[in-house]
């Protein structure tokens, strides 16, 4: 509000107040009807014929206690995956993004190389890249005997590098070329002009969409549970094959929806900023 | 005195079997201001990218100094570093704070220390009375005050040619008169400045000399008052009567 030392007007309070009541009706209607609409679908859902059994066997309270020690360390193991994975598409994405908007003839090999392997990574299955990558090249017995886990996020880097690296590509292409112009008429080189003024600029345009593919690796990790690492997902399995009750599975489910709230929020408060600062407070 | 720093010869460009330039001379002494007019398409900003090896030559040569840099042996970026570029539209870069804008081909072409960049940055950005906005991100800026910053990081790292592409062009009428101060003082202390300009009452106050260009090549240059306000051709004629108002 503006801090002058201005009086209001008669009329500018009456609005003032008109808006605040308007505000305390709509809060209260939104309440009403959330409360309203909860309770019809528990109604609907504890009235099913087979709500019992299904409680039992989804719902059951004791066996989540005793799931969670195993879960919870899977969790661990899948955050650690996340966390390297992260990094590495980030690095990778990059430098495929930036190979492949390089001109010039010599680059014609690395240029088709990068186009080749977005191709193939964004058409392939994950859980085919997962089996191919997690059992295929330990098979060759030319890396030291790393662990499942490793390949894991090593086929996680590969197959999200293929689709964020469209992302940036897409960010760079959509700087204003008058940018680069400026650039190298100030004497930079090539890539001076992409690393200081580009690619700043580009990762800015994308930061939404970068967030979004972000949430939805950090469910994908969940899939390296097919080489047998004892992740969130191969400990709930575990549990549910012991007590044959399907508990853990949601209790697994639970603690990834858990693990992606705040970025789910972070996205969408960083672009509802982005969203204002582009109509400059207007009201639509 | 009459040290030559640009000279074209020939100079030709094609786009899409269109004469844009049809063979263009023209020799630019040091501390001397070249304005380029004409009617718009008549080839003065491509003039000024085959200049800055922005658009490649379809034939003749162009020299800065002594180096003949339409040969493609040349490196473009030292040619460039060369050569201040102000453009219409300004281009400065929006996710860079004022100063850093001015002193990044300085930092990172020169290889001048940061400090020592920021120093003569400031220095520049003060003369034009914009010291205080050093910090600031070039959108808090108005038009003509992020135009005068895209001149002093043309200038900042002291180009032998200045080239200034219609400069006002993109700005408001009562900011045009900031913009064309500062360039007026830039001549006054003996830049070389080639221009393309619409501004025929700034050309003929601040130009040395006047080139007019039509139909891809020079069709008449001399003295700016001479050109502007008795020129020899009937087409300098018809075209200078369209702004009669402003001379």
């Amino acid at each position: 509000m503006p801090s002058s030392n201005h009086l209001l007007s008669d009329v500018e309070i009456g609005r003032r107040e008109y808006r605040s009541a308007q505000t305390v009706r709509s809060v209260l209607v939104s309440l009403v009807s959330t409360v309203v609409f909860a309770v019809a679908i528990w109604l609907t859902v504890i009235n099913t014929p087979g709500w019992e059994r299904v409680q039992q066997s989804f719902f059951n309270l004791e066996v989540a206690i005793a799931a969670w020690p195993r879960v919870i360390a899977g969790l661990w193991i899948n955050i650690q995956v996340l966390f390297f994975a992260t990094i590495g598409v980030l690095v990778l994405s990059i430098l495929i993004a930036t190979i492949r908007t390089l001109s010039g003839p010599i680059w014609f090999p690395l240029r088709a190389l990068a186009a080749a392997y977005t191709d193939l990574f964004r058409g392939l299955p994950l859980i085919i890249v997962l089996f191919l990558i997690g059992f295929g090249v330990p098979g060759l017995e030319l890396f030291p005997r790393n662990s499942a886990q490793f390949w894991g996020t090593i086929a996680l880097i590969l197959t999200y590098s293929a689709y964020v690296s469209e992302v940036f590509r897409a960010g760079i292409e959509a700087v204003h070329p008058s940018q680069r112009l400026a650039a190298r008429s100030l004497g930079l080189t090539h890539s001076q002009t992409m690393r200081i003024v580009v690619l700043p600029q580009a990762v800015r345009k994308v930061t939404p969409a970068l967030m979004n593919d972000f949430i939805a690796m950090q469910k994908d990790v969940g899939l390296i549970s097919v080489l047998g690492v004892v992740d969130a997902v191969r400990a709930a399995q575990i549990e549910t094959a012991a007590n044959f009750n399907f508990t853990p599975y949601v209790l697994a489910g639970l603690l990834f929806v858990l693990l992606a709230l705040p970025m789910i929020r972070l996205t969408d408060w960083y672009t509802a900023r982005l969203r204002t600062r582009e109509q400059m407070g207007s009201l639509v | 005195m009459s040290e030559t720093v640009l000279r074209l010869e020939g100079v030709r460009k094609t786009f899409g079997g269109n004469d844009v330039l049809a063979g263009v001379d023209l020799t630019v002494q040091r501390h001397e201001v070249v304005a380029l007019i004409g009617a718009s398409g008549s080839g003065k900003s491509t003039l000024l990218r085959c200049i800055n090896l922005i658009e490649r030559l379809d034939d003749g040569r162009i020299w800065l100094g002594d180096l003949d840099i339409s040969d493609p042996r040349v490196s473009v970026d030292r040619v460039r570093s060369r050569i201040g570029v102000v453009f219409q539209q300004f281009n400065l870069f929006p996710h860079l704070r004022v100063i850093d804008n001015v002193t990044l081909a300085s930092r990172k072409v020169f290889k001048t220390t940061r400090a020592e960049a920021e120093k003569a940055a400031l220095e520049l950005l003060d003369r034009v009375g914009l010291a205080d906005r050093a910090r600031d991100y070039p959108d808090r800026l108005s038009g003509g005050q992020q135009q005068r910053v895209a001149i002093v990081r043309a200038i900042a790292t002291n180009p032998e040619l200045l080239l200034l592409d219609e400069i006002t062009s993109a700005l408001d009428p009562e900011l045009v008169t900031e913009v064309l101060d500062l360039v007026r003082e830039l001549a006054r202390e003996g830049t070389t400045v080639v221009m393309a300009t619409h501004e025929m009452a700034f050309a003929r106050d601040v130009a040395h000399r006047v080139v007019f260009l039509d139909g891809g090549v020079v069709a008449e240059e001399g003295p700016a008052a001479e050109v502007l306000l008795r020129p020899r051709e009937e087409r300098t004629r018809a075209f200078l009567s369209r702004f009669t108002g402003s001379l």
